[in-house]
């Protein structure tokens, strides 16, 4: 079985976010950027299939800037065999990665899609399920525990009551969510290896995807700030303010 | 032309994030409201549905492949129906989440998710960046699929008598089956929706001492339990108590934090709240920087002192 891992550049999630003055969008000049930490999971639990003899090899594959073959080799580095760059400077909403994706799905006949649930920068929570659509396979969102065996993927996902068990039918695309797995620490040996792991690059245009952003962004603002609080000495305290001046208590 | 709320429900009724979504549909200029409802035994929910203010059509899929809500029948069925629709809503919940990207490119247009605010029928602003950032966008599709961040709308009133109509059944495509769903049982308000929210993080030490100290001090306070990424990881309280940028957001009227550090990633799940009290023994938390009223101390001291000093 060979499993396609989308990962994404992203901005570092301890990184504090700076909007532009100009209203523009957020300041990404000169920070640092690494892998979506949702796709880290599961570029770990691909890894883990091939450890595991289910899946033959892993495919990461990055949508965007040069510098996204960083966050593939970082991939390899985990484990990824090989990365694959679809390199384009054009700003990418969910919907072309997804038309992206799925040309590459298919070109690889891959038969399971591993991705993280959402990206923290844009946080829409959209690809893997478009994916999905486009491929016309089922889908397991926020999974917290995987099984694939028996053309099946048993998937344990998070959801707001709490956690739901789906079996669906292989090819199909799983998201991570948090509690899937912990990624390994990357070593330096791994490092060195993953660098001469093959990246292959390819253009958007090669794979007959139109790219144009159906979402225009027309300004990003700060939210309002909150009002600086105050600290108080003791419970007493608390519970007078609470109760007179907030009013909050029932 | 008319928008399309998707209902989520559990068949016997609605679930509160429909209300909100309601709203958040209704502020959309000369809106004319459908509501779909989807499911097997749905009658109630229908009706439901049916009574919700503003609400001019009902539309029922009650049938064995809606059974489960799973979302590759569900999505299918609406792309079936979507023609005529100029939006179509959803609530931004894990069902709605998992649901509305798949009719987007079913439909080949982009979804907006999360919206906070509806500015025009094509225009709204949603939270980047774990919410350190407003975006407003312009949806340039003829269809918009939008998902809702119900903290941001009001429930909808009642005191609609909708019509109610029978959809077409869509395809059953039997390709995912629900095992077994382990859904949190408590006597508690709904996280998402509750007034008051009491939160514990990693500073509790054990799932013991979670539910030792904090559900005396949410029972005084007729509140929801909520918990950071760091409680539930370490297994304190179970994942749907998670608060946070890839958890659950919560606005509620107080939010108790106790033993929780703030970390970006918790806020963006809980600083629209409209009252943060903190409690934590390090002053330089980053949780005191949002919060109204921060108490430096010993939550194990502190906490059930101030449980026993509420009414």
């Amino acid at each position: 079985m060979k499993v396609i891992v989308p990962v994404k550049r992203v901005l570092d999630f301890n990184v504090k976010v700076r909007v532009k003055p100009d209203g523009s969008g957020v300041d990404l000049g000169n920070v640092k950027m690494s892998m979506n930490p949702f796709d880290e999971i599961a570029v770990e639990e691909a890894v883990k299939l091939k450890e595991a003899g289910i899946a033959a090899e892993v495919v990461a594959v990055s949508c965007g800037v040069t510098a996204c073959q960083e966050t593939l080799r970082t991939a390899m580095a985990i484990g990824a065999d090989r990365g694959i760059l679809v390199e384009t400077d054009a700003e990418l909403q969910p919907l072309a990665v997804a038309k992206l994706l799925k040309a590459v799905v298919d070109e690889e006949h891959a038969t399971l899609v591993l991705m993280g649930k959402q990206a923290i920068d844009d946080d829409a929570n959209q690809t893997g399920q478009m994916l999905a659509q486009l491929l016309g396979w089922p889908q397991a969102t926020f999974a917290s525990k995987l099984q694939v065996g028996d053309g099946k993927a048993t998937v344990t996902r998070e959801v707001d009551g709490g956690l739901e068990t789906i079996e669906i039918k292989l090819p199909a695309v799983v998201t991570a969510d948090l509690r899937l797995n912990q990624p390994r620490y990357v070593t330096l040996p791994n490092i060195m290896k993953a660098k001469k792991k093959p990246l292959d690059t390819l253009a958007p245009a090669t794979l007959g995807v139109d790219c144009t952003p159906r979402l225009t962004v027309l300004k990003v603002a700060e939210p309002a700030k909150r009002a600086a609080g105050v600290k108080v000495e003791d419970v007493t305290q608390l519970i007078d303010k609470l109760g007179n001046e907030a009013r909050v208590l029932p | 032309m008319p928008i399309l709320v998707i209902a989520e429900h559990d068949d016997l009724s609605l679930k509160s994030a429909t209300l909100n979504t309601v709203t958040a549909a209704a502020a959309v200029p000369s809106a004319e409201i459908h509501i779909l409802v989807a499911g097997s035994g749905c009658a109630a929910a229908a009706a439901a549905a049916a009574k919700l203010a503003g609400v001019a059509k009902v539309w029922v899929a009650d049938a064995a492949p809606y059974a489960d809500h799973g979302v590759e029948n569900l999505a299918a069925l609406i792309v079936c129906n979507a023609a005529g629709y100029s939006h179509l809503f959803a609530p931004a919940t894990s069902f709605g989440k998992n649901l509305m990207p798949r009719i987007a490119a079913a439909l080949d247009v982009a979804q907006v998710s999360e919206i906070v605010a509806v500015e025009s029928a094509d225009t709204f602003v949603r939270p980047i960046y774990a919410g350190n950032a407003l975006a407003t966008v312009r949806a340039g599709d003829a269809v918009k699929v939008i998902t809702v961040r119900t903290t941001a709308f009001d429930p909808a009133g009642s005191g609609g008598n909708a019509p109610i109509e029978a959809l077409p059944l869509g395809p059953d495509l039997q390709v995912s089956r629900l095992v077994g769903r382990e859904l949190t049982k408590s006597e508690r308000p709904e996280l998402s929706a509750a007034k008051i929210v009491v939160s514990g993080g990693r500073g509790l030490g054990s799932g013991e001492n979670y539910n030792k100290v904090l559900e005396p001090l949410a029972g005084k306070l007729g509140a929801a339990l909520g918990a950071s990424r760091a409680a539930v990881d370490a297994g304190f309280a179970p994942n749907d108590y998670q608060v946070g940028q890839t958890g659950k957001i919560v606005a509620p009227q107080l939010y108790v934090a106790i033993g929780i550090s703030g970390a970006i990633q918790h806020l963006a799940g809980m600083k629209d709240s409209k009252v943060i009290v903190a409690i934590n023994k390090d002053p330089e938390a980053p949780i005191f920087q949002v919060a109204d009223y921060g108490l430096v101390g010993d939550l194990f001291q502190v906490v059930p002192e101030l449980t026993d000093g509420l009414g």
